[in-house]
């Protein structure tokens, strides 16, 4: 590998301090630590360090991510191609989800990481591994059809308000991935709601929609419900979707084959990714499981509770729709943004999995609540840690009281 | 009849090539040097100069603060080099040793209605008062100082350690006589600790002390991690720690009056050669037993271990206090992708490396950091490491942005750099955090003084 060392070595003087391209010194220490994991040693302290760097916690979280977003890319084909009742292969539905996905992920990594270097340039900071996976989450969390520059503009805002004003990685109040999804959800309402983003309906010439289509998700679907009441023959065609032979059966809500955020609908693929993050010690198990938990009680309450078909969902099905699982395992367990205390994590995930549903279902308009209630939450962190550290320091005060 | 406590949070690092009890002789040479560096917390002050003719047990020099804080001269012989660094700052006082070593004679304390004040006198005097540390702050001990505890540990369980018992084997009585001469320093509880998952050593059960014993994972023979179990610091409150290696020359100068610290310090690392235990007295230059016994290009040589000790270079003397002398390769290359690779082979304490297969594994590990520092980012990742009632990365915030009523709240008085050596290791940002400790803990002190 002597010839890739050479090629940094020779590009290092151009943009180092002097260097006529030195708002490049970021890039290329980023790439170069990348291909080359540094030969610093230990000058201070211990002798002797772990192998593990925040580059191979993110590429662990990335590896996680990888089945929803493969799974994500397909199920872009298979309802383009189902929308017009075409018959397609696995591979079509992979190449199409892929032409719909890639440049999403392209322009993300790219305006994100601008930002990124930008800012490492002016504050004379390494760039930080965080936006490797906060570039990934982005793009999986949008419809398919939403304009590049929306999520652009997205991106760029996220990175800079979410994150580079607090002080960079490790410094932010809120996850900036879900940042940029809300700053979509409300600058672009249109093109992140509604029926008609959910599924690409571009048509090559001659081909006509199927009769029936509708290019709702569940969620969207279940808010028509709301008003109407329990049992009323109205909401029947609705609710039989969700029975065992319809579109949103709890089969499918589970397996992913429903429409919505690209990469946010398999639950059982995005399971697996969470149970390898606990598996490998990245992801918190207390998040997941108390987020989980959280979300659970309040669907079985609104379901014993149940005035419309919405609230009266089997509390299961409940959450495996939308952004719940997904949020609990990438979303909800960001390190720097979620409580930091073992404690504080598990009334964290609690508080957070349960006010996901509470949102949803009480105010329709915000399918996305779950979203919404991470954000929250992301903001009451800081104010559960307080209380668990105080606690902390109340036991210390008081053994010296008593001694 | 002691109690025993179980360490959970922790890691024992394996490495290659610890110990046999092989005898590897007396290390000699002809000069000693003593360095004010190995002293956290003091402004030494010389009472020497070059030329000066001293016998082992003569002060070198003292703490400017405390001047009853001496740091004496291990051998007899004539001072060669005051060795000064940037703004004349004392970096190693060099003594040129006699061929016979003569001992200044302090006179055997004699125990029979012995008070404070004599021992506080003789520990002074002889020098050997340096040898017990105070807590909060981890500095040498004053005097006059009135600790509510003393801990002596007997628990050696930092990677490649030496075994205790062997190396204090045949030292039993001065041991005794320590034990003694300590317990006139407080009027509070003497604790002794012991490692139950080792055979018992003789010398340290029958001392008449509080017996703790301690199973489990490193750090249970950081003294830190026992007091934290056996009874937590307090603000206000002084405790004192003892090594159990130390009670031999503690004793000996109750005893005989003389400073005599010799030690059996274990040779480890996977650089050395010929590993074992070799007889040293404190101070002496090793530039002659390392050519001879370690591999020492591009070796990393540490006196201590792994974990908390201190890099010597390859004509470096035997640091104080330390009976363990650790040589690792250096780790300064690259690796190429070396982030993404499986890792089968790599060291961690965490999972994201597939070498989590092999957790009996014994590494062979360099000096490389395996990464750039980052800011704080993963959570809960030093409480794996610490087993004591604090929240160490909220402890940690409050020394960097300086809040010293915030240090106090989070329990700074119960640690120093060595409790967060291990944490330290496993940081996935790859913080300084000893240094950030000792940091912490010199502004409070300057505060507190």
């Amino acid at each position: 590998m002597k010839f890739v060392q050479n090629i940094f070595d020779q590009t290092r003087p151009l943009v180092e301090k002097d260097g006529k391209r030195n708002i490049l010194y970021p890039l290329h220490n980023a790439i170069e630590t990348m291909a080359f994991v540094p030969d610093h040693t230990a000058h201070s302290g211990a002798h002797v360090r772990d192998a593990i760097d925040l580059k191979r916690t993110m590429i662990t979280v990335i590896f996680a991510m990888v089945p929803a977003l493969l799974f994500g890319m397909w199920n872009i084909g298979r309802l383009h191609y189902g929308a017009f009742g075409e018959e397609s292969t696995l591979l079509d539905n992979v190449i199409y989800g892929s032409f719909k996905m890639l440049p999403l992920i392209i322009v993300t990594y790219a305006a994100g990481l601008g930002v990124e270097i930008y800012f490492s340039w002016k504050r004379n900071h390494p760039v930080n591994e965080g936006f490797l996976v906060s570039g990934l989450l982005i793009p999986m969390i949008m419809p398919v059809d939403i304009p590049l520059w929306m999520v652009a503009v997205s991106t760029i805002f996220a990175v800079l308000i979410g994150k580079e004003v607090f002080g960079g990685t490790g410094m932010n109040l809120l996850n900036p991935a879900l940042t940029a999804r809300a700053f979509a959800f409300f600058a672009y309402p249109t093109w992140m709601s509604g029926d008609k983003v959910w599924i690409n309906t571009t048509s090559s010439e001659g081909a006509a929609l199927v009769d029936g289509y509708s290019g709702a998700t569940a969620l969207g679907d279940l808010a028509t419900t709301v008003g109407q009441g329990l049992g009323n023959p109205a909401t029947e065609t609705v609710i039989a979707q969700f029975g065992p032979e319809g579109t949103y059966s709890l089969m499918n809500a589970f397996l992913g084959l429903i429409p919505g955020s690209i990469g946010e609908t398999s639950a059982a693929l995005i399971l697996l990714g969470g149970l390898f993050l606990i598996f490998k010690g990245v992801g918190s198990w207390r998040i997941m499981l108390s987020f989980f938990i959280g979300g659970f009680v309040m669907a079985a309450i609104f379901n014993a509770f149940a005035v419309n078909e919405f609230m009266g969902l089997n509390p299961l099905h409940q959450l495996m729709l939308g952004g719940f699982m997904f949020g609990m395992v990438f979303m909800a367990t960001d390190p720097v943004s979620a409580s930091q205390t073992a404690t504080g994590k598990l009334i964290y995930g609690f508080l957070a999995g349960f006010f996901g549903i509470m949102i949803r279902v009480f105010n329709p308009a915000y399918p996305e609540g779950i979203m919404l209630s991470i954000l929250f939450m992301n903001v009451m962190a800081p104010l559960i840690d307080h209380y668990v550290v105080e606690a902390n320091v109340k036991r210390r005060t008081k053994r010296l009281a008593n001694a | 009849m002691s109690q025993t406590f179980k360490i959970r949070k922790g890691h024992d690092i394996k490495l290659v090539g610890a110990a046999p009890k092989s005898d590897l002789g007396l290390i000699t040479a002809s000069t000693y040097a003593v360095t004010p560096l190995d002293f956290p917390g003091i402004t030494p002050k010389l009472a020497v100069k070059a030329g000066t003719q001293v016998k082992a047990g003569d002060t070198l020099f003292f703490d400017k603060d405390r001047p009853e804080v001496k740091i004496c001269s291990p051998v007899s012989g004539e001072i060669a080099e005051v060795k000064r660094g940037a703004k004349r700052k004392i970096l190693a006082v060099v003594v040129l040793a006699d061929q016979e070593t003569t001992y200044a004679d302090h006179g055997p304390f004699s125990f029979t209605g012995a008070t404070r004040e004599a021992a506080a006198a003789h520990f002074g005097a002889t020098g050997v008062g340096a040898f017990i540390t105070s807590r909060p702050y981890g500095v040498a001990a004053g005097m006059s100082e009135k600790p509510r505890a003393i801990f002596v540990n007997g628990v050696q369980s930092s990677p490649l350690a030496g075994d205790l018992a062997h190396q204090l084997e045949g030292k039993e009585k001065s041991i005794a006589t320590a034990l003694k001469a300590l317990k006139l320093m407080t009027e509070g509880t003497v604790y002794v600790s012991h490692d139950s998952d080792k055979a018992p050593i003789e010398a340290l059960q029958s001392l008449d002390a509080t017996h703790l014993s301690f199973t489990g994972k490193h750090p249970k023979g950081l003294v830190g991690t026992q007091i934290a179990q056996a009874a937590p610091m307090n603000k206000g409150e002084i405790v004192w720690t003892v090594n159990a290696i130390d009670l031999p020359t503690i004793g000996a100068a109750f005893e005989s009056g003389e400073y005599r610290p010799e030690y059996r310090v274990a040779v480890a690392g996977s650089r050395v050669m010929n590993a074992g235990y070799a007889t040293a007295v404190q101070g002496v230059s090793l530039t002659q037993f390392l050519s001879a016994n370690v591999n020492t290009e591009n070796a990393r040589i540490i006196a201590g271990d792994v974990l908390t000790g201190s890099k010597i270079e390859n004509d470096g003397f035997l640091s104080f206090g330390q009976s363990q002398l650790t040589a690792i390769p250096e780790g300064n290359t690259t690796e190429f992708f070396g982030w993404v690779l499986p890792g089968f082979g790599k060291f961690s304490t965490n999972r994201a490396f597939w070498s989590w297969l092999f957790p009996n594994r014994e590494y062979d590990l360099d000096t490389n950091m395996h990464g750039e520092e980052r800011a704080f980012v993963v959570t809960g990742e030093y409480e794996k490491f610490i087993p004591m009632d604090i929240f160490p990365q909220q402890l940690l915030r409050s020394i960097l942005i300086g809040d010293i009523e915030k240090m106090e709240q989070l329990g700074i008085y119960e640690v120093v750099p060595e409790d967060f050596a291990l944490a330290e290791v496993a940081c996935t940002s790859k913080l300084p955090l000893q240094e950030i400790v000792r940091n912490g803990l010199n502004d409070l002190r300057k505060e507190m003084i």
